[in-house]
C-alpha cells in the first residue's frame, strides 16, 4: 500500500523557485511557508482524526486551513461562505463534526460545536505525525434544505490536475470562484500541486480591485463561470488583463460568451470544462464551440460517458465517493455511473446541453432544488401550493421563479400584494440570494400527474 | 414611456428589491460601479423582457456585453428598432 497523498507534502514537493504563493487581498503567503508553517498556534494535534469543519470567513484562511489539515484529520467539512446557520448545523450533525476552525467568536453555526480559532501563519514547531488519509466533504443543494455532504479523496480532486511540463513557467492563477466550491477547489489545488501562485479574492474585494492584483501579478490562467466571466466582460477593467488561459465550468458556455471571450482575449486558449460536485471533472472541450464532440462518448481522458433518457452520465476515477451521512441516497448507478442531471441533445457530430432537468436550477453555477424554495413559500397561512421553476436567462443561466396558488379565489389585488411581500421576506430570511424568486405569479391551478404529484415539466 | 425612461424605471425597481445602493445613472456610469451585481442585471433584463417584449442579449447571433449604463439602453432601443 503507497502511503495517501497528503496535499502538504505535494505542495512541498511543487515548490521550485519559492517564488510562488497565495496572493488575498490584503494578505500573501509563499507556498513554501504555508507547507512549513501553522495556522492553528499548537492545536493541531488536538483535531488529529477528528471530523472538522473550516469555517472561516476568508478564502485565504481556508486555503492555509486545507493546507494544513489534510492528513492529519479523518474528515474536512468545506464550506461556503454563504452557508446559513441552519445549513451549517445540518452538514455538523450529518458529518458528526467535533471541531470548527474559524476566525472569530461570534458567527452562528447553529450549533455549539468546539472552536478553534486561527491565529497568523506562524513557523511550525510541533512535529507532524504520520499523514493519514483525509475525506474531503463538499456541499451541493439538497431538495429538503439541508444539504447533501458529497464525500471525495484527494486522489480523485487531483484526477484532472496535470503536472507541469518541465520547463514551462509556472502559471499565475486567479479565479473567480470561492475555493470552497467544487470549481474553485480544482484550481487552488492545480496551483497548490504545480508550484503555481494564485490571486485569491474575498467577498468585500470590488472586481476592480480584483481584477487590478490580476494585472499586477500577471495573471496567466483565470477560471469562472460563464456568468463570472460575463461579468467581466460588463466591466472596463477586462481590457487590463491578458490571461493564455481563459476556463469556463459550472454552468453551460452558451455561444455569446464564448464568441465574446474569443474576441476579447485573441491569444488565449478558451476551454469550458463540465465538472460537478459529485461527478467530478468530467472532460474538457477546446475548441472553441458549444457543446462537446459526440466522439466524446466513446470516453474521452479517463472519463466514460452515457447518456440515458436524454442526461448525460459519467464514470472514472474522479467521481465523488458517496453522500455522508446518508446511506439512502446513491450518488452512483449499478454501473457506477453518476447522473449528473443534466439533458444533452445531439445533432450530428456534437452534443449540446439543453438545461437541467427538471430537478435541479442552476443559478450562476450554484445549485437550486425546487423543493427547498417551495417549502419556505407553501407554510403560508394564504397559500394552497406552489411551483419554483427556472426562467432561462442570458446573463445568469438560469433564474429562480414561482406559482402559487393561493386558498382563496376572492382575492384583492391588494391582499395578493401583501401576500407576494410575506412570501418574499420569508424567502429572503432563510434562503441564500440566488434562491429567492424573482417573480411570483399567481394562477389559479397547478398541473399535477395522476398520483398527485406536482407535474414539473422539463426546466 | 421612451425605452430609456423605461429601463430606468426597472433598474431603479430592482434595486430597491435588492436593497442596493444605485448610484445616479447617465450614459457613461460604468455598469461594474452602479451598485448592481449580476444577479440584478439578470433580474433587470427578465423583467425588460417581460416590459417591452425583447431580450437583446439572445434576439440576434451577435450579442456584445455592455459595459455603460448607455451602452445597456442602446443595445434595448436597436432591438426595439430591428
Amino acid at each position: 500500500m503507497p502511503p495517501p497523498l497528503d496535499l502538504r507534502g505535494l505542495a512541498g514537493d511543487a515548490v521550485s523557485g519559492g517564488a510562488a504563493g497565495l496572493h488575498a487581498p490584503k494578505r500573501q503567503a509563499l507556498w513554501r511557508d504555508a507547507v512549513q508553517g501553522t495556522i492553528l498556534g499548537g492545536r493541531r494535534a488536538s483535531l488529529a482524526g477528528k471530523s472538522v469543519l473550516i469555517g472561516v470567513s476568508s478564502q485565504f484562511d481556508a486555503a492555509l486551513a486545507m493546507l494544513e489539515l489534510d492528513g492529519v484529520v479523518a474528515r474536512m467539512v468545506i464550506t461556503p461562505p454563504d452557508f446559513t446557520s441552519e445549513r451549517l448545523a445540518s452538514a455538523i450533525a450529518q458529518a458528526q463534526v467535533e471541531a470548527i476552525i474559524c476566525d472569530d467568536d461570534v458567527k452562528d453555526f447553529g450549533v455549539d460545536v468546539t472552536r478553534v480559532r486561527v491565529s497568523a501563519l506562524a513557523p511550525e514547531t510541533e512535529p507532524r505525525p504520520a499523514a493519514t488519509e483525509t475525506e474531503w466533504v463538499l456541499p451541493t443543494s439538497g431538495t429538503t434544505g439541508a444539504p447533501k455532504l458529497v464525500a471525495h479523496r484527494l486522489a480523485g480532486l487531483l484526477g484532472a490536475v496535470r503536472p507541469r511540463a518541465a520547463g514551462e513557467a509556472a502559471p499565475v492563477w486567479a479565479t473567480f470562484y470561492d475555493i470552497r466550491r467544487y470549481g474553485g477547489m480544482q484550481i487552488f489545488l492545480r496551483a497548490a500541486t504545480s508550484g503555481a501562485t494564485l490571486l485569491l479574492t474575498e467577498a468585500s474585494e470590488p472586481l476592480a480591485d480584483h481584477v487590478t492584483r490580476m494585472a499586477a501579478a500577471g495573471v496567466t490562467h483565470l477560471s469562472g463561470t460563464p456568468s463570472h466571466w460575463r461579468r467581466l466582460l460588463m466591466s472596463p477593467e477586462a481590457t487590463r488583463i491578458a490571461p493564455k488561459y481563459v476556463r469556463l465550468s459550472g454552468e453551460i458556455a452558451d455561444r455569446a460568451v464564448l464568441a465574446n471571450l474569443a474576441a476579447f482575449y485573441p491569444n488565449a486558449k478558451i476551454v469550458h470544462a463540465y465538472a460537478s460536485t459529485e461527478a467530478g471533472v468530467g472532460f474538457e472541450v477546446t475548441d472553441g464551440r458549444e457543446g462537446f464532440p459526440a466522439a466524446y462518448l466513446d470516453g474521452v481522458g479517463g472519463v466514460e460517458m452515457r447518456v440515458v433518457d436524454g442526461s448525460l452520465r459519467l464514470r472514472s476515477r474522479r467521481t465523488a465517493d458517496r453522500y455522508v451521512g446518508r446511506d439512502d441516497l446513491a450518488l452512483a448507478d449499478a454501473d457506477g455511473f453518476v447522473d449528473t442531471d443534466d439533458l444533452v441533445e445531439r445533432v450530428g457530430e456534437r452534443f449540446f446541453f439543453k438545461g437541467r432537468r427538471a430537478g435541479t436550477i442552476n443559478v450562476g453555477g450554484l445549485k437550486v432544488h425546487p423543493e427547498e424554495v417551495e417549502q419556505i413559500i407553501n407554510p403560508h397561512d394564504a397559500v394552497r401550493m406552489s411551483l419554483v421553476k427556472a426562467r432561462r436567462n442570458p446573463i445568469m443561466g438560469d433564474l429562480i421563479v414561482a406559482e402559487v396558488v393561493l386558498r382563496e379565489h376572492d382575492v384583492s389585488a391588494e391582499q395578493k400584494r401583501a401576500v407576494k411581500d410575506e412570501i418574499l421576506a420569508a424567502c429572503r430570511a432563510r434562503l441564500e440570494r440566488h434562491k429567492v424568486p424573482v417573480s411570483i405569479d399567481f394562477v389559479p391551478s397547478l398541473a399535477m400527474s395522476a398520483g398527485g404529484k406536482l407535474l414539473r415539466g422539463k426546466a | 414611456m421612451s425605452i430609456r425612461l423605461t429601463v430606468l424605471s426597472v433598474v431603479e425597481n430592482v434595486a430597491a428589491e435588492q436593497e442596493k445602493t444605485l448610484t445616479p445613472l447617465a450614459n457613461d456610469t460604468v455598469l461594474a460601479n452602479s451598485g448592481l451585481d449580476s444577479l440584478c442585471f439578470a433580474i433587470i433584463v427578465a423583467r425588460l423582457e417581460d416590459t417591452l417584449g425583447v431580450d437583446p442579449f439572445t434576439a440576434s447571433e451577435e450579442v456584445y456585453f455592455p459595459v455603460t449604463f448607455g451602452d445597456f439602453v442602446a443595445l434595448y432601443e436597436n432591438a426595439a428598432a430591428a
